[in-house]
């Protein structure tokens, strides 16, 4: 699961109210080279909860060179800064581990990349 | 990339394994599929470093013709078990690392509110199996 998959993901458990961001828990990183490409990742980070990634890339010890904060414009000009927003959203794999939701605490697993988030409905 | 090249490329996504009629898993030729990802990219431009959502992925062919079209990344999602089996097994087979798979209910998306991605694609059921008006929950779910 890649993070940026993770910031967009919420609980799937029933009627919770604030389902963001799931916690992660007992988690096993691989790194894979995924080629660069600096326009989509000026145009998805204004689309991503900054706070949430950023949280989660330090937890995993990914997040050097994220910025605390967007940018107002959120624009970035800086070609390193950019590589490691790319490096921490599409680059790091997590392939082990349990997502919690924030609320219930109620846990899902997932193997062979794949994030089960089929509705909970206990 | 020519659309017949795309076609061509596509040529390798094996079909379901295990085909369940009450999900409507049919696989999308690649014919239909290089055209249908051709006429987006080209018309609208709409895939090269677009964020992808597939709902309803199925085998892939959507997806992984996204990748090979250039998109920015490609989330895909399933519900069946089988099928994404036969998912993940394509994917490695054309050793792809931009697909990001969720198993979840189209109807039940877990995704947090707002404009996530730029582009949802779908062959959806139709509601031909006892399941009538799926495909405009499919459609209502994408937007």
């Amino acid at each position: 699961m890649k993070l940026l998959t993770h910031n967009m993901m919420k609980s799937h458990c029933k009627g919770v109210i604030n389902g963001f961001p799931l916690k992660l828990t007992h988690s096993q990183i691989e790194t894979k080279e995924i080629e660069f490409n600096p326009d989509f990742i000026n145009r998805i980070i204004s689309r991503l909860e900054w706070s949430a990634l950023v949280e989660v890339a330090n937890q995993l010890g990914v997040g050097e060179g994220l910025p605390e904060m967007l940018p107002e414009s959120q624009q970035i000009d800086d070609e390193d800064t950019l590589k490691a927003i790319h490096h921490a959203l599409l680059e790091v794999d997590v392939i082990e581990g349990e997502l919690e939701c924030p609320e219930t605490a109620k846990a899902t697993s997932w193997d062979r990349q794949v994030s089960d988030m089929r509705l909970n409905e206990d | 990339m020519k659309k017949r090249q795309l076609e061509s490329l596509l040529q390798d996504v094996e079909p379901f394994s295990r085909p369940k009629m009450d999900l409507e898993q049919y696989p999308t030729d690649p014919h239909l599929a290089a055209s249908v990802l051709f006429t987006i990219q080209s018309s609208f431009g709409d895939i090269e470093d677009r964020n992808v959502l597939d709902l309803g992925a199925g085998c892939g062919i959507l997806s992984i013709g996204c990748v090979l079209m250039g998109a920015g990344s490609v989330t895909s999602v399933e519900i069946d078990n089988d099928a994404i089996s036969d998912l993940v097994d394509n994917i490695s087979g054309y050793d792809m690392d931009d697909i990001s798979i969720v198993q979840a209910d189209v109807t039940h998306l877990p995704f947090r509110s707002g404009r996530l991605f730029d582009t949802v694609i779908m062959n959806p059921p139709f509601g031909t199996k006892n399941n009538e008006g799926i495909d405009i929950e499919f459609i209502e779910a994408a937007l």
